[in-house]
């Protein structure tokens, strides 16, 4: 087993409130998936705000942000648990945020002994 | 945690009205901005962390927070309901004299005056509904487009419109005996029309129309929650949508055709349903109050207690509409009673009672005068002139489904086998 992060971008940001209630049961259920199958070992993810604090450079500039657009702004991220990469990615896929054309970017984490 | 069905949309309406209250009528759109961002975090959060074990708690929490945020911001003097400013004096106060808003009972209340605030006498009853359903109900406005069968534009515009006049109020409605009685048939009438809106309407989806029939129960509901609004005209209309709501899955065939209630299959009626509405009749029988709603609720309980057409008490049934007739005089009313005439009398007395009908003239764009005819002349007989009738009731009809009803009636007329008395 490997661990990878998936961040996510892009959210549900207009519908009727069935509409995003229905969303929200899409989660549930990939959620509730990925849980039985053993992928999620320790927290179910982590929403993030849309705006913080950017601290950057040797001088520390601190500036409001990240200004980016609204679609390219991390939204969330968890850790999950697959074989390999293909795996998580067959994982990603069911991910439900593709119905609001948002996107999953899968990433490993780098182990300490190559 | 599960999330019953349209959570999110009822819990809309309970977090607008308080926080109505909170914010004052004026800040009516504030309002529901508030509650509004209370769903998209809900959504963020939940999605990851899952469903927390309240959701409502959650959700009018995280929206009380919010406009605390904002009470904060901006105190000053009359911005906000006037009832308010003073316990809004001190941060000392304002945090717990907003929780003592939010506890049940009160939030029951809100939801209340919210109710009786959209039915302004300002507005037409057609925008005093579009506004509940926006506001107490949470649909948007392709929702509320699709159940009037109306552009979303037009409606757009009669909900922009309608809470303009609503945030012009002072305040919103109080709850009070006088008050209450002096509104309260406006109440009745718009969820009254609501329910029909669902019961009759012309919206193709079968889903949207039981939706609408629910949503007029649960307002209703409320109504009987209340001392102050509890009257026996109240349990007569919650009687009346009792009945309605029991047979309507049956009002429709597999094709998507209107059944009438001679060919609803009455096994499937929600025997609950009528005894709900037994019930409810019942108690609107205290007092001396008699509304239309008595008598329709009443007309409606002795179909549902007809196990088979045949066994329906038609001589009470036009009783009852005379009745009726006596308390609002229209060519609809007569021509229902026409009918129930002609189920005992035979054919011939119902096309006479039809013909007689005051002011028939006004029927004349009603696909249902023309089906009653056509009826009335199939079971004597008169296939040719049935058919014609069947003809000119199609051409009329509002909706698909009362046109394929139509459509197979003008059929039956053609085969020459008689396959129904």
């Amino acid at each position: 087993m490997s661990e990878f992060t998936f961040l996510f971008r892009g959210r549900l940001i207009s519908g009727s409130l069935e509409e995003r209630q229905k969303h929200l049961e899409k989660w549930k259920l990939w959620m509730n998936q990925l849980r039985a199958n053993g992928h999620i070992n320790e927290h179910p993810g982590h929403p993030l705000e849309g705006s913080g604090k950017v601290i950057s450079g040797k001088n520390k500039l601190v500036t409001d942000g990240p200004y980016a657009e609204a679609k390219d702004i991390v939204g969330g991220f968890m850790l999950i648990e697959a074989e390999d990469l293909e795996e998580a990615v067959e994982l990603a896929k069911n991910c439900p945020i593709a119905e609001v054309d948002g996107s999953v970017e899968v990433r490993p984490v780098q182990v300490l002994r190559p | 945690m599960d999330l019953s069905d349209h959570l999110f949309r009822h819990e809309y309406g309970r977090m607008v009205a308080t926080m109505t209250r909170l914010l004052g009528v004026r800040n009516l759109i504030l309002a529901e901005d508030v509650v509004q961002d209370a769903f998209c975090r809900a959504l963020e959060v939940w999605k990851f962390r899952g469903v927390p074990e309240n959701p409502s708690a959650w959700l009018m929490a995280t929206a009380k927070n919010r406009a605390l945020d904002l009470l904060r911001r901006d105190r000053t003097a009359d911005r906000y309901e006037p009832e308010l400013s003073r316990i809004l004096q001190s941060e000392w106060t304002l945090a717990p004299a907003v929780d003592e808003l939010l506890i049940e009972n009160a939030v029951k209340d809100d939801e209340l005056r919210m109710m009786f605030s959209c039915c302004h006498p300002r507005l037409p009853v057609q925008a005093q509904i579009a506004l509940i359903l926006s506001i107490l109900c949470g649909f948007s406005v392709i929702e509320i487009a699709n159940a009037f069968v109306s552009s979303h534009a037009a409606i757009e515009k009669r909900i922009t419109r309608a809470k303009k006049v609503l945030a012009g109020s002072k305040r919103l409605f109080e709850i009070t005996d006088k008050e209450v009685i002096a509104r309260i048939s406006s109440v009745h009438q718009a969820l009254y029309l609501l329910f029909n809106e669902g019961y009759h309407g012309g919206s193709p989806g079968v889903a949207v129309r039981s939706e609408l029939c629910h949503e007029a129960m649960r307002l209703a509901a409320l109504l009987l929650d209340r001392p102050a609004s509890a009257t026996p005209a109240t349990y007569a209309l919650s009687a009346l949508m009792c009945f309605g709501a029991a047979r309507l899955p049956t009002r429709l065939g597999g094709m998507g055709e209107l059944l009438s209630m001679f060919e609803q299959d009455r096994s499937l009626w929600d025997q609950q349903l009528i005894d709900e509405g037994l019930k409810l009749l019942e108690f609107s029988a205290t007092g001396s109050e008699l509304t239309e709603f008595h008598i329709e609720a009443a007309i409606a309980s002795v179909h549902a207690l007809a196990r088979r057409v045949e066994e329906t008490d038609w001589r009470q049934i036009v009783s009852l509409y005379n009745q009726l007739s006596a308390m609002r005089p229209t060519p609809v009313i007569a021509l229902n009673r026409a009918i129930a005439i002609g189920q005992y009398q035979g054919p011939e007395r119902g096309l006479q009672e039809i013909r007689a009908i005051p002011g028939a003239k006004r029927l004349a764009k009603y696909p249902f005068y023309f089906a009653a005819l056509g009826e009335f002349e199939l079971r004597r007989g008169m296939r040719d002139v049935a058919r014609h009738h069947f003809q000119a009731a199609l051409v009329l009809a509002r909706n698909e489904m009362e046109q394929r009803f139509l459509e197979g009636r003008s059929r039956v007329c053609e085969v020459r086998v008689a396959c129904r008395d």
